[in-house]
């Protein structure tokens, strides 16, 4: 907030869909889009007699999870049965954790363009989704609809929920601390991390003080943000709203809150006094998970190098720039394949290339680099010959589209279609000469002080050369001759 | 031979083999008996199921273990295709999608299941008296309660509908009706047998076992059906095989006489006979040793509060969306579940809901469940303590005969009463088992043996040879 008054504090929780193959508490199959009610048995139905069986590759999951989130992962985690009636949750309860969950306390670091930043993590713990409630007639809310229909097929899908601390204080900084936890449990395979499918949704808790008082204010829930635009607007919104109240000598109500991204309007779900008392009480059916400790270090041990730190790497040794490390991490693909062409031709140069020509290349035939023609090795080939002033840019470029369009080595493509640099600076001189001859007004207008006009007789060369002349070399030779012919 | 309904099962599994008798022709006469309303044993006999399994096994090659011996099952146990309701109106006419573990095992071993047989309302009461579908009567006396809440299991292998039942125990349910029925009642272990499929009342306490006539046929339905379950994260495989106890004499065995359990609360007719039944074990070589549970006092508060705070969320899932009652012409949906849930459930449950919901809610868990789950842990030390001086505890089962029809049911609390002997090793989680030992005014009483938590062969053994030492004849008088 640009507002000097009024700090906001703001806690996110995620729930995040885990990339398991079967359900969190049975064993049928996890789908997106298939015929409602296919993926269902007695126990994700929850059908008289039907008992929960938890998920170890869930499990496995979370803890990968804990460790990139910094978390303590205690000897023992017990489930909780959440109760509450509503037709999505066919048990009338959750089973959750409350107390002692699988992920305890920890901290996730997250960098932005004024440094790096640190937020608390409170617990992360696992959990079964809810079904898919959809609502026909009326404005498509259950109030007023003609039919509501239930999909039990999401019903039990495994979820982490992270839960922060109230580090955060601003719509933006969410913002960027969400893209990067998500980017780190997709990197790690722990969810897929779609938003607008709904397998990560995010929540947060917001509230407002004085700057300087070390007491929070009241906060509001803010519920189900689905992209990283809604979270910062919706956040943004609710911030003002608040401050707005409290300006006007009023008081923020404790509630849960509804955004609407077309609207731009907060709207009440419920207030505190209608909040449900979940009754929470250790899940009977199940045992309390106690991961073998070896198994949990192994997978510490087994963690892939953190985007985070990663970035980090690429900064401090390879001296790239916020942005170049933020773009070229955006994948596990994508970074694997900057430092394969890194590892063989200068890092900033690789960057400004894959991230500059290549990708814009690729675009046209809608391919990404790790999936081209384009190896690493060959990329790196290019760029080691427009450094060693071999190839002109422009016909670096035209290797690159003829690599991409059929594959194979650069060094020959040169050859073959004999677009090496000239290297013989007096060939090019006589060139220069002969150019400045040609076009005497020109020449004469350079000679004025009318500068552009080195790059025309850039151009000519280039054109003359069928780019082979290296451009640079032209421009000062041309500066050179000027003033000598 | 005797009646073929008068034979155990394993006198009848021994004419089968002997080819004396065939599945078809057992199954038929106990399908006779199990189609008679006198006890109302069964809510359903599957007459059709019922000789198809039994064709199926006589016609087979290699003879299963069980050979086609009839079973009753409690209407708590899911059952494929089988209606089961759980004694409640909110399942009226249910058919289920699968059956639970510890059926299909037992039909895996050659069981023949019968149908389905009357309970108090999903397991809730102490004579059969909550079921939705009418009560059942004793086979000792009409007029009175068989105990619950398994008590159609036990008036069905009293009556001879079938020669063992399965029942399902959460704070005596197998036991006390058992006892009250004068057969053998067994609970297992907690964990010794899957509850998957069994319809949750309690789920810490609920467990699954055996009634029958002798302690021998006891511990083989039961050995059809222990171990491990996939399926139930809480089973577990005992350390070793459950075995058919033959030992005749009880010498060197310590036996714990509890004596919270033998004074005030209990009818003076019941302990003189459980008395009588003690000295028959000292005659065998036994000998008896006053023990005590210092929280017995604690143990109905303990477990009214821990059953009905499991059962006020397992019932939760009868709300009327996917299956079984749902009532007509609500208008919302919460108007659904009010009327859904006021119209299918009974008094007896609705009450455990409520009590249930209140000992969880937020701001009275510390004080209701919480602290129950600490005395409950207290319990567990008890008999810790007592299992280092004795093997095995005994008690009388339950502290008064068969009461009459009607006579409790206006006061859930002396009805609670019934439970006062069993619930102790309920919420220890031990095997105990009732055996007949004796009449008092002309009623079964029933003597509980418990252990330490898998001692099931142990106590078989104990109760085996007390069992033939004091000779008791199972038949009711003047019903069979």
């Amino acid at each position: 907030m640009s507002d000097t008054r009024w700090e906001a504090v703001i806690g996110i929780e995620i729930h995040a869909q885990l990339l398991t193959a079967t359900k969190m508490f049975c064993g049928c199959r996890l789908s997106f889009g298939d015929d409602p009610n296919t993926h269902t048995c007695p126990i994700c139905l929850a059908h008289p007699g039907a008992l929960p069986v938890t998920n170890a590759e869930a499990v496995r999951l979370a803890i990968i999870a804990g460790h990139a989130l910094g978390c303590e992962i205690p000897e023992r985690s017990v489930f909780h049965r959440k109760n509450y009636f509503y037709p999505d949750l066919p048990k009338a309860y959750q089973i959750s954790q409350f107390d002692e969950p699988i992920c305890g306390p920890g901290r996730f670091r997250y960098l932005s363009d004024d440094g790096e930043h640190w937020v608390g993590i409170t617990r992360a713990h696992l959990e079964e989704d809810a079904a898919k409630l959809t609502h026909t007639g009326g404005d498509g809310r259950r109030a007023g609809a003609e039919r509501s229909s239930v999909d039990f097929n999401r019903g039990g899908t495994p979820l982490l929920e992270i839960v922060t601390e109230p580090d955060l204080r601003s719509g933006a900084e969410a913002s960027a601390f969400l893209k990067q936890l998500r980017q780190t449990l997709v990197q790690l395979g722990i969810t897929d991390g779609n938003m607008e499918q709904g397998s990560m949704r995010a929540d947060a808790n917001i509230s407002v003080r004085p700057v300087g008082q070390a007491e929070f204010g009241t906060k509001t829930e803010l519920k189900n943000m689905n992209s990283f635009t809604f979270l910062e607007r919706g956040i943004g919104a609710e911030i003002a709203r608040q401050i707005e109240i409290l300006e006007d000598g009023g008081s923020v109500v404790q509630e849960t809150l509804h955004f609407d991204p077309v609207t731009g309007d907060i709207h009440s779900l419920r207030s505190k006094e209608e909040a449900h008392d979940y009754r929470y009480f250790p899940e009977p059916d199940l045992v309390p998970v106690v991961p073998d400790r070896a198994w949990v270090d192994e997978i510490k041990a087994g963690l892939p190098e953190l985007p985070v730190d990663r970035r980090d790497r690429w900064r401090s040794d390879l001296g790239l720039t916020f942005e170049d490390a933020e773009v070229l991490s955006e994948s596990p693909e994508l970074a694997a394949y900057f430092e394969a062409v890194a590892s063989e031709a200068s890092p900033k140069s690789a960057a400004n290339w894959v991230r500059g020509e290549l990708r814009a290349q690729l675009r046209e035939v809608d391919q990404e680099p790790w999936e081209s023609n384009v190896t690493p090795s060959a990329l790196a080939a290019i760029i080691g010959m427009v450094e060693g002033r071999e190839v002109s840019m422009p016909n670096a470029k035209a290797v690159l589209a003829e690599v991409v369009e059929h594959g194979g080595d650069p060094a020959e493509i040169v050859e073959t279609k004999g677009l090496g640099a000239i290297s013989d600076d007096s060939e090019l001189v006589a060139l220069v000469d002969r150019l400045l001859a040609e076009h005497a007004d020109q020449a004469q207008q350079l000679r004025d002080g009318k500068d552009k006009l080195i790059g025309f007789f850039v151009g000519q060369a280039m054109k003359a050369t069928q780019g082979r002349a290296d451009p640079g070399r032209v421009g000062e030779l041309v500066r050179e001759r000027v003033h000598s012919a | 031979m005797a009646e073929l309904t008068d034979l155990t099962a394993e006198e009848a599994i021994a004419a089968i083999g002997a080819g004396e008798v065939s599945s078809v022709e057992l199954t038929e006469a106990h399908l006779a008996r199990a189609e008679s309303d006198t006890w109302h044993s069964f809510l359903e006999v599957d007459r059709e199921r019922a000789l198809a399994a039994a064709r199926r096994i006589d016609a087979a090659p290699e003879r299963p273990p069980l050979a086609g011996v009839p079973v009753g099952i409690k209407d708590a146990l899911s059952t494929k295709d089988l209606t089961t309701t759980s004694g409640s109106k909110i399942l009226e006419g249910f058919r289920p999608v699968y059956t639970a573990t510890c059926v299909a095992r037992l039909e895996a071993a050659g069981a023949v299941v019968l149908g389905k047989t009357n309970m108090d309302e999903f397991a809730m009461g102490s004579s059969c008296e909550n079921s939705a579908y009418g009560p059942t009567r004793n086979p000792w006396d009409l007029d009175r309660v068989p105990g619950g809440s398994s008590g159609g299991s036990a008036s069905s292998v009293s009556a001879r509908q079938v020669p063992w039942s399965l029942g399902s125990d959460t704070g005596g349910s197998i036991r006390q009706p058992a006892a009250l029925c004068g057969i053998v009642g067994m609970k297992p272990t907690y964990g010794a047998v899957s509850r998957y499929g069994l319809i949750a009342f309690a789920s810490s306490l609920d467990q699954v076992g055996p009634f029958a006539r002798t302690v021998r046929d006891s511990a083989l339905l039961l050995q059809h059906m222990v171990g491990h379950d996939p399926m139930d994260s809480t089973s577990i495989d005992l350390p070793e095989p459950i075995a058919l106890p033959s030992r005749e004499r009880l010498d060197g065995l310590r036996v714990g006489v509890i004596e919270e359990l033998m004074g005030e609360g209990v009818d003076a007719g019941v302990r003189a006979t459980v008395e009588t039944a003690l000295a028959a074990m000292e005659s065998l070589g036994a000998t008896l040793h006053p023990v005590h549970i210092p929280h017995a006092k604690y143990a109905l508060a303990t477990y009214y509060l821990i059953a009905p705070a499991e059962c006020s969320a397992n019932l939760a899932r009868f709300d009327g969306i996917r299956y079984g009652h749902r009532t007509a012409d609500a208008h919302d949906l919460l108007e659904t579940y009010e009327r859904t849930r006021s119209e299918g459930f009974g008094p007896e449950v609705k009450r455990r809901i409520m009590l249930g919901t209140f000992a969880l809610a937020s701001g009275y868990y510390d004080a209701y469940y919480g602290q129950a789950q600490r005395v409950r842990t207290l319990m567990v030390r008890d008999f810790d303590d007592i299992f280092s001086e004795v093997d095995v505890v005994a008690s009388p089962t339950s502290p008064s005969v068969a009461f009459p029809l009607g006579e409790r049911t206006a006061d859930p609390y002396t009805m609670y009463l019934s439970d006062i002997c069993t619930i102790p090793m309920s919420l220890a989680g031990l095997p105990a088992m009732s055996i007949p030992c004796g009449l008092s005014d002309g009623l079964p009483v029933g003597l509980q043996l418990a252990g330490p938590a898998l001692s099931e062969n142990r106590l078989f053994e104990a109760a085996h040879a007390t069992e033939l030492a004091l000779g008791f004849d199972t038949r009711p008088g003047g019903t069979a």
